[in-house]
C-alpha cells in the first residue's frame, strides 16, 4: 500500500494514507500520513459513528493541500472508543500455549504451500 | 505508575509485535518490511475543493471465500455510484478481537468522501474506487500492482488519491 502510494506521488499523483501502523507506514517513508490511533480494521474511523469518520477523512484529504513537504505525519485526536487495552490485544502471545502457535504456524505454512503462485 | 500508563498509550510497534507472533508460530525468517530513505512529493496542482479524489484500499470484493479457497491477490476496481456495502476482510491481518469490520465507511469511506464533496471540501470523487493486494513481495508490487493502479487513476483523472489500508 505504501509502495503504490510512493509510486503514484513519484509520477506525479498526490497522495494520502490513512492508516493506524504507524511504524510500518514511517518505515516505508509516505508523502503525507494520518495516523488514526485505532485497533487495525476502522483506519477512516470507528464503526457508525459518522461525526468522527467524518472529521478523520478531512483531515486526511486536506493533507492534500497543506502538507508543506514528504513525509508529513499528522494525527487524529480521537480515541478509539472501545476497550482501552486494545493496543495489548493484536498478535499477543504470553497468554497463549507456545505449541498450539507452533501448531497454528504449521497450519497456515501447509496451507500457503498448496495456494497456486500468483500468475502477473 | 505515570510512566507505565503512558508507555501503555503509545502507537503499537506493529513490525517488533509481528515478529515475535510469527517467530512464536515458528516461521523460519522474519518479515522484511519496505524501508526507504525518502519519499516523493507532488503538489496538489488545483485547490482541493476542485480535485477529484480516487479512493485506494487493500481489501478484496465479497465472494465465497475460505482458507482453502481464498480470494485472489489481485488489483481490482469497483464503482463509486454503485458501491458494495462490504468487501471481503477476513483473510487479511487486522485486530479482530478489538473491533469489526461491519462498517464499511470505516475501511471503504465512500460515503463520508461524498459528504465531503457536497460540503465543498473536496471537489469529487473518481468513478471508480481501486484496490491493490498486500503481497509479501516488494517486487511485485512496485513492478506489477504499482503501475496498475496509477494507469487506472490517470484514466480516472483523478487529481490526488487517499489510500485507505486495512
Amino acid at each position: 500500500m505504501s509502495l503504490t502510494a510512493r509510486h503514484l506521488e513519484a509520477n506525479g499523483v498526490p497522495t494520502v494514507v490513512l492508516g493506524s501502523a504507524r511504524d510500518i507506514v514511517e518505515h516505508c517513508r509516505v508523502p503525507r500520513f494520518l495516523f488514526v490511533d485505532f485497533p487495525l480494521g476502522n483506519p477512516a474511523g470507528p464503526p457508525y459513528d459518522r461525526v468522527a469518520q467524518r472529521e478523520i477523512v478531512e483531515m486526511a484529504v486536506r493533507l492534500l493541500e497543506t502538507a508543506p513537504g514528504p513525509e508529513t505525519t499528522r494525527r487524529a485526536p480521537h480515541e478509539w472508543p472501545g476497550d482501552p487495552e486494545w493496543r495489548l490485544v493484536y498478535n499477543r502471545i504470553d497468554d497463549k500455549d507456545p505449541a498450539a502457535l507452533l501448531a497454528e504456524g504449521a497450519r497456515r505454512l501447509n496451507r500457503m504451500a498448496k495456494r497456486p503462485k500468483r500468475i502477473l | 505508575m505515570k510512566e507505565s500508563k503512558d508507555a501503555s498509550l503509545a502507537p503499537v510497534a506493529y513490525m517488533e509485535r509481528t515478529r515475535q507472533y510469527y517467530r512464536a508460530l515458528g516461521y523460519p525468517s522474519d518479515y522484511r518490511w519496505a524501508a526507504n530513505d525518502a519519499a516523493p512529493f507532488t503538489s496538489l496542482a488545483k485547490p482541493l475543493a476542485e480535485a477529484r479524489i480516487a479512493v485506494v484500499v487493500t481489501s478484496p470484493p465479497m465472494g465465497d471465500w475460505s482458507d482453502d479457497r481464498p480470494p485472489p491477490k489481485t488489483v481490482w476496481s469497483g464503482s463509486v455510484a454503485d458501491a458494495p456495502e462490504a468487501l471481503f476482510t477476513l483473510n487479511l491481518a487486522w485486530d479482530k478481537e478489538s473491533t469489526h469490520t461491519r462498517d464499511r465507511e470505516t475501511y471503504l469511506p465512500l460515503a463520508t468522501l461524498g459528504a465531503l464533496a457536497r460540503s465543498g471540501v473536496i471537489g469529487g470523487l473518481t468513478e471508480r474506487f481501486h484496490s491493490v493486494p498486500t503481497v509479501y513481495s516488494h517486487r511485485e508490487t512496485l513492478e506489477h500492482d504499482a503501475p496498475a493502479i496509477l494507469e487506472r487513476v490517470r484514466e480516472d483523472r483523478a487529481d490526488a488519491a487517499l489510500f485507505v489500508p486495512l
